[in-house]
């Protein structure tokens, strides 16, 4: 499954869902709430999506990776709203015959989605101040 | 022609998106000029962000359909520092 979804990720089914018998590894990556970046505390994430753009670009980047790897099958679920730390904000599940292409193209994923899929995530530091992430001058 | 805005730059405009008038075969360039004399205050963060065009990223010089569906898109920065 390639989705938003506003509840918590079931890791567990997304596993389930990539197994495959003609596959020696899953990998499965998963984006966490960190609380620091740098010096700066975190105490909460808030996530905004231009969805129908997101989840289009999301099918792409799966097509992408299937292209370059023997992708068996391919999940990728993200997070939206407000997310405590150590909640799972992204997960991807990647299944192929062998390790080196799993952990290649759950990798590979990761880095594009990062760059073109328009989801964003927004600091809410412990004085109350909260700040998108747009890069340093924003 | 409506253009959505999320994030910060929804954040900067304090409005979730705008609606302007564009003459026919208007590039993005042209849009993004209008974006600006709407809300100046949107400068910086336009300068560093893209524009979608019926949910493709367009460049600059793309003419912007009649009836197209638009948005900026700030940077996706999801994960700044590794």
């Amino acid at each position: 499954m390639i989705a938003l979804t506003r509840e918590p990720i079931d890791t567990d089914a997304l596993l389930a869902a990539v197994h495959d018998p003609l596959c020696g590894a899953v990998v499965l990556f998963l984006g966490t709430v960190r609380e620091l970046t740098g010096t700066l505390r975190t105490v909460h994430l808030e996530y905004d999506a231009y969805g129908p753009m997101a989840e289009k670009k999301l099918h792409e980047v799966a097509a992408l990776a299937a292209q370059r790897w023997p992708v068996r099958r391919v999940d990728i679920i993200h997070r939206l709203g407000k997310l405590a730390i150590g909640e799972v904000a992204v997960a991807v599940a990647v299944s192929t015959p062998h390790r080196a292409e799993a952990f290649a193209a759950a990798e590979f994923i990761m880095d594009q989605v990062k760059q073109l899929v328009p989801i964003w995530k927004q600091e809410n530091a412990p004085d109350g101040s909260a700040t998108w992430a747009h890069g340093a001058d924003s | 022609m409506i253009v959505q805005l999320f994030a910060g730059a929804r954040e900067l405009a304090g409005v979730a998106s705008i609606s302007l008038e564009l003459p026919a075969g208007a590039t993005v360039a042209e849009l993004r000029q209008a974006i600006l004399s709407l809300h100046p205050g949107l400068t910086p963060l336009l300068a560093r962000s893209r524009i979608a065009v019926n949910q493709e990223f367009a460049d600059d010089s793309a003419i912007v359909p009649e009836g197209a569906e638009v948005a900026l898109i700030p940077p996706v920065s999801g994960g700044a520092a590794p």
